[in-house]
């Protein structure tokens, strides 16, 4: 359940992240910096008052319901599917930050040699901006999806807490707690801070590794 | 005019205005050279369009890819772009960074193994940028240009970031391009003695305008343009060899009006080769002098002077009638006026050094 939400919504991620920090990294509009921080938002408003206005956007009455009315659902709240979109607005500026970071990085030179080798910019895109920015790929997928696994209050507001449909871990151990099943919830939360560990030392090791190669 | 390659580029840029108009010819090395910061590699960017200046022309061999209504984005022109650092892309190898450019199919000017060839880079080909010597880079990117089969080749200042001894070994290279290559070459450098070596045209750039324009030899010797009084005046004469000696080791090259004798390792009669001579290694003498360890006295005519404060800096004629090889002489004005020296005066030109460019690698 945690995992197929949070690979579903890094690979949304990368989807729409990309185009997102490409243009931030590369635009000249004043405005630019508008949608910088609108994408950046997550990062300072509480989860609740995220959630919230998810809850209403995906509602019945909002547009997430008009579009589940297509597949003859009456909502996308507290659906698997109302779940995803949460995680990708919440994760969002998780990806953009580092992909944008790397395409600035890169500075225009590489991408100057590609055009005057008649490469077109679609091309120069795929061949050279994105594999140069590997590192901020691998950081912002990595920090993407651990970000999906671990997050609570948006889930619980947009996702209900509904067994086999909604219920993430982060939720579970909520559940077990209240319960006072202590056991189960040590279990869980124990098996957080190992994931999380191991996903920080993994992304740390590989991006050693990837400088390596890129230097 | 012959020239194909018609520009002009106006626009703000930094703390002065561009406005940069010249033509070049459709074969050979054009040089654009100016101090840092003139606008040259301005120039040439807006050339391969990387820069956009409104109010621009440029026309190339009869194809406009900039006017008043048309930008041609910088993909879509024939050039080869070698940038002042070789700028290989460090995710992919060599062999993968000279193809990346290269057309599949189509006529082709020059082939794959012909470049590895010409530049030396057989034995890089599966090695990662990272691990090739800054002469290695330059080699590479200058074989990744032209495999992209350009109709016009830029280069900014491709060897200025490399080392003194770099420098003197991708010369040779660059020297046998100008041998080898057909398309022409607009060249950008502050370094007068690469001019000297390669170029055929020059542009002389100041603070983003076109001070002047026009054939190497001509503008060294010209007395209304800054470099014949500059300090290191000098020119550039082609010649060719006569003769090589090989038990002295000194070869003799024929110029228009004269003939010099220089040490060179090797030389083969009827190979052209580039000499230059700066205007402080020539002496002036009103008779030929008797023995002496100066290989090269000429007679010459002095066409003009410049007088610059306590010097006057001679322009001659190699021969009596005023027609040969253009040679500059810098005298001190006491030795001017106690010879008696004027225009239209014939005089023996002693030339102390000759540097003669290394022949084409083979």
């Amino acid at each position: 359940m945690t995992v197929e939400l949070a690979t579903t919504a890094t690979i949304i991620l990368l989807i729409i992240g990309t185009p997102i920090a490409w243009w931030l990294a590369r635009s000249k509009a004043a405005w630019k910096e508008m949608v910088g921080a609108i994408v950046a938002l997550p990062l300072v408003l509480p989860p609740t008052v995220l959630g919230f206005y998810l809850l209403v956007t995906l509602g019945p009455s909002g547009p997430g319901g008009a579009l589940a009315s297509l597949w003859g659902a009456r909502t996308l709240a507290f659906t698997f599917e109302g779940l995803v979109i949460g995680s990708v607005v919440y994760s969002m500026p998780f990806v953009v930050q580092p992909v944008r970071n790397a395409f600035e990085a890169m500075g225009e030179r590489p991408l100057e040699v590609a055009a005057t080798l008649r490469a077109s910019p679609w091309k120069t895109f795929w061949t050279v901006a994105v594999p140069l920015a590997r590192p901020g790929f691998l950081t912002g997928a990595v920090l993407g999806f651990a970000h999906c696994v671990g997050e609570f209050g948006i889930v619980l507001m947009v996702g209900g807490n509904i067994p086999n449909e909604t219920k993430v871990l982060s939720v579970a151990i909520y559940d077990y707690v209240e319960t006072m099943q202590w056991r189960e919830a040590n279990i869980l939360a124990a098996g957080m801070v190992v994931f999380a560990f191991s996903v920080v030392l993994a992304m740390t090791t590989l991006e050693k590794r990837t400088a390596r190669i890129g230097e | 005019m012959t020239s194909t390659i018609s520009v002009a580029f106006r626009g703000r840029l930094g703390r002065f205005d561009l406005d940069a108009a010249f033509d070049a010819p459709s074969r050979g090395v054009t040089a654009l050279f100016g101090p840092s910061g003139c606008g040259k590699t301005t120039v040439l960017r807006c050339v391969a369009g990387l820069q956009f200046l409104p109010e621009s022309r440029c026309l190339v061999n009869g194809g406009t890819w900039q006017d008043d209504s048309v930008f041609l984005r910088p993909h879509l022109r024939p050039v080869g772009y070698v940038f002042q650092e070789a700028s290989l892309f460090p995710h992919m190898t060599v062999r993968k960074n000279l193809l990346y450019g290269a057309p599949k199919d189509g006529p082709k000017e020059i082939a794959f193994d012909e470049v590895i060839e010409l530049f030396k880079i057989g034995h890089l080909l599966d090695r990662a940028p990272r691990n090739l010597s800054g002469g290695e880079r330059q080699r590479v990117a200058l074989g990744r240009a032209l495999l992209t089969q350009p109709k016009l080749l830029l280069m900014d200042e491709p060897l200025s970031a490399l080392d003194r001894q770099t420098k003197e070994e991708i010369l040779p290279f660059l020297e046998r391009l100008h041998e080898s290559l057909s398309i022409p070459v607009l060249y950008v450098t502050h370094d007068m003695s690469e001019v000297e070596r390669l170029a055929d045209h020059l542009v002389l750039m100041k603070a983003g305008r076109v001070v002047a324009s026009g054939p190497l030899g001509e503008l060294q010797s010209d007395p209304d343009f800054p470099l014949a009084a500059s300090r290191e005046a000098a020119v550039s004469i082609e010649a060719i060899v006569d003769s090589y000696d090989a038990s002295y080791g000194l070869a003799a090259l024929s110029v228009a009006g004269g003939c010099f004798v220089v040490p060179t390792a090797s030389a083969k009669p009827g190979e052209r080769r580039r000499l230059t001579i700066s205007a402080g290694d020539v002496s002036l003498a009103r008779h030929a002098p008797g023995e002496s360890t100066i290989l090269n006295v000429l007679p010459a005519r002095i066409v003009s002077v410049i007088p610059h404060e306590h010097q006057m800096v001679a322009v001659l004629a190699l021969g009596t009638d005023g027609t040969g090889a253009r040679l500059l002489a810098r005298v001190t004005r006491r030795s001017w006026e106690h010879l008696g020296l004027a225009e239209g005066v014939v005089v023996h030109a002693q030339v102390k050094g000759v540097a003669l460019a290394a022949p084409a690698p083979d």
